[in-house]
């Protein structure tokens, strides 16, 4: 896929899945402790049943981290995932985190999403909070570019010592022959 | 600084003082697969670790971005091909959700069947390996031996013995053929007798409990905090298993028990998988009970898609949780695949387990984290 190629419009999208489905009762609860705690800097960007999402700024990343891990109690890190979208000049950081200990989140996911500027990714790590996403925002950043500020080990993983390219999954990263 | 290498191929540098010594496990090392660990050692202690992934990346997510959904079916296993069915399941459960497909009810059933087939078949290739990497060479050869009757199973009901390519968006690719119920209640009744003398040989074997109680012990605070999973988590006390707190397809109608342990040593990683074999068996069981007879797969268009939005679907695989992230624009080719898988997950607690531990026990540690370099490098 090229960068020509249709990008997936996040935010009407999210507009439209908040106006159509009620948020369940449960997850209503976690977005109102959010809110009232952030207000404007978290933007929800959907509650479904078992999923819930916000986009935040990268300036909120470890208070917001911090409050999810301690107040909320979403205390178990299970991904971080980059995505590039050129036409917005944005790359999207999202991490997962679930919850182990708090019997009704348990069945549920809690993402938060931070966007950085293509040129100039920069965001906060989040390892004070959540020490297993060390390895995964160390993928971030050699898949697409990101650097996580005060990362105790901001080196590449599982590319190739030789890899002397952009970083591969950007969409302008283009698999040869494709 | 004067640097050796050893017959075995370790590399050995002795650092300033001549106090610490720095190995290279790995990547040919037989005991680590293409996976390096640089540890550090006073002595015989282990003072520092370092895992170096990446000999068997081969860019799968990127490779997702340029085929469909159907496409994308058979590349998506090959990371995990002992456990190709479990690897599979999360990415057919986003494309469904983000295509709005409905699944026949007997694909449900079938699909959990294979899923927990697969899991063992893994299990048992694991506790092989596990068995042979801690000197123990019969618990090498039984497993090996005992999962060939799974993977007839599974050939019966796929046609291929380890990638089977069997679950698709909107079901399972076939139905299973007549005879296949009677051959895994038959198969399955012998493999829980020879479940029964895993315990006799290895699990209670005093050189085995000498080598792995105590070893390498995680808390449950530690083990969350990590974001290591499945039954590494579980043998920390926390009870945790996606078929349980977040059931998909017919999980939620069926009766097991989720096994926990509360020590946390390499002993309990290996025990608690093993406790799950026999509720996988009765899992199996009972869905061979209630299955109901119907239309297996949904029929879908020649290039299926769905529209903008994203999905996060997990299930529990044989290693843990396996969580698949799918943005989707519209077109029928994904724009972007995560796949969050357990061995990944599992990176992290390696430094935190071998820091302080003795060098002799770095096997029965690295090996209870089930752990395997094609799964995580992806």
């Amino acid at each position: 896929m090229s960068s020509e190629g249709k990008q997936p419009e996040q935010s009407s999208q999210s507009k439209e899945a908040v106006a159509k489905v009620e948020i369940p009762p449960v997850e209503k609860g976690i977005v109102d402790k959010i809110t009232t705690k952030f207000g404007g800097k978290a933007v929800l960007a959907y509650a479904k049943p078992r999923r819930i999402r916000f986009n935040i700024k990268p300036e909120d990343a470890i208070e917001f981290a911090r409050f999810l891990n301690d107040e909320v109690g979403f205390d178990q890190p299970i991904s971080v995932a980059g995505t590039d979208y050129p036409k917005d000049n944005v790359i999207e950081v999202i991490y997962h985190i679930g919850c182990c200990t708090v019997p009704e989140y348990r069945s549920m996911v809690f993402a938060f999403a931070l966007k950085l500027p293509r040129d100039n990714p920069k965001t906060p790590t989040l390892i004070p909070v959540y020490r297993g996403v060390e390895y995964h925002e160390r993928e971030t950043f050699e898949m697409l570019g990101v650097i996580f500020e005060d990362h105790p080990k901001l080196q590449r993983l599982l590319l190739p010592e030789d890899w002397a390219d952009i970083p591969p999954l950007r969409k302008d990263f283009n698999i040869k022959g494709r | 600084m004067i640097q050796l290498t050893l017959p075995s191929g370790i590399q050995v540098e002795p650092s300033e003082d001549g106090r610490i010594l720095t190995l290279s496990v790995g990547p040919q090392h037989p005991g680590s697969g293409h996976f390096r660990l640089i540890v550090q050692v006073d002595g015989d202690i282990i003072v520092d670790a370092d895992p170096d992934p990446g000999y068997v990346h081969r860019g799968e997510e990127k490779m997702c971005e340029y085929r469909n959904w159907i496409q994308n079916i058979p590349h998506l296993e090959r990371p995990m091909i002992a456990d190709s069915c479990g690897i599979l399941y999360p990415f057919v459960l986003a494309c469904e959700e983000i295509g709005s497909i409905k699944v026949p009810e007997r694909a449900k059933y079938i699909r959990i069947i294979m899923a927990e087939i697969n899991a063992m078949i893994f299990e048992l290739y694991w506790l092989a390996i596990y068995g042979i990497f801690l000197g123990h060479s019969t618990m090498f050869m039984w497993p090996m031996g005992d999962r060939e009757l799974l993977i007839d199973l599974a050939e019966m009901a796929t046609g291929a013995r380890v990638t089977h390519a069997y679950f698709v968006p909107g079901g399972v690719r076939n139905d299973l053929p007549d005879t296949f119920r009677d051959k895994a209640i038959r198969q399955l009744d012998y493999f829980k007798h020879r479940l029964d003398q895993y315990k006799d040989i290895f699990y209670t074997n005093p050189l085995f409990l000498d080598r792995t109680e105590r070893v390498g012990v995680l808390t449950a605070q530690d083990a969350i905090n990590l974001g290591v999973t499945g039954p590494v988590l579980r043998a920390s006390g926390v009870e945790h298993d996606i078929r349980k707190i977040e059931p998909y397809d017919v999980y939620d109608e069926l009766d097991f028990k989720v096994i926990t342990m509360k020590t946390g040593d390499s002993y309990a990683r290996a025990y608690v998988p093993y406790l799950e074999m026999y509720e996988r068996i009765n899992i199996i069981k009972q869905c061979l009970e209630k299955m109901p007879s119907g239309p297996v797969r949904t029929k879908l268009g020649p290039n299926p898609k769905g529209p903008v939005g994203e999905a996060f679907k997990r299930v529990e695989a044989g290693r843990g949780e396996l969580a698949y992230y799918v943005v989707s624009d519209g077109t029928p080719k994904p724009y972007r695949i995560k796949l969050s898988v357990p061995s990944f997950r599992m990176i992290a607690a390696m430094p935190h387990l071998l820091k302080g531990a003795k060098l002799a026990d770095m096997p029965a540690i690295y090996w209870s984290l089930n752990y395997w370099p094609v799964e995580a490098d992806r």
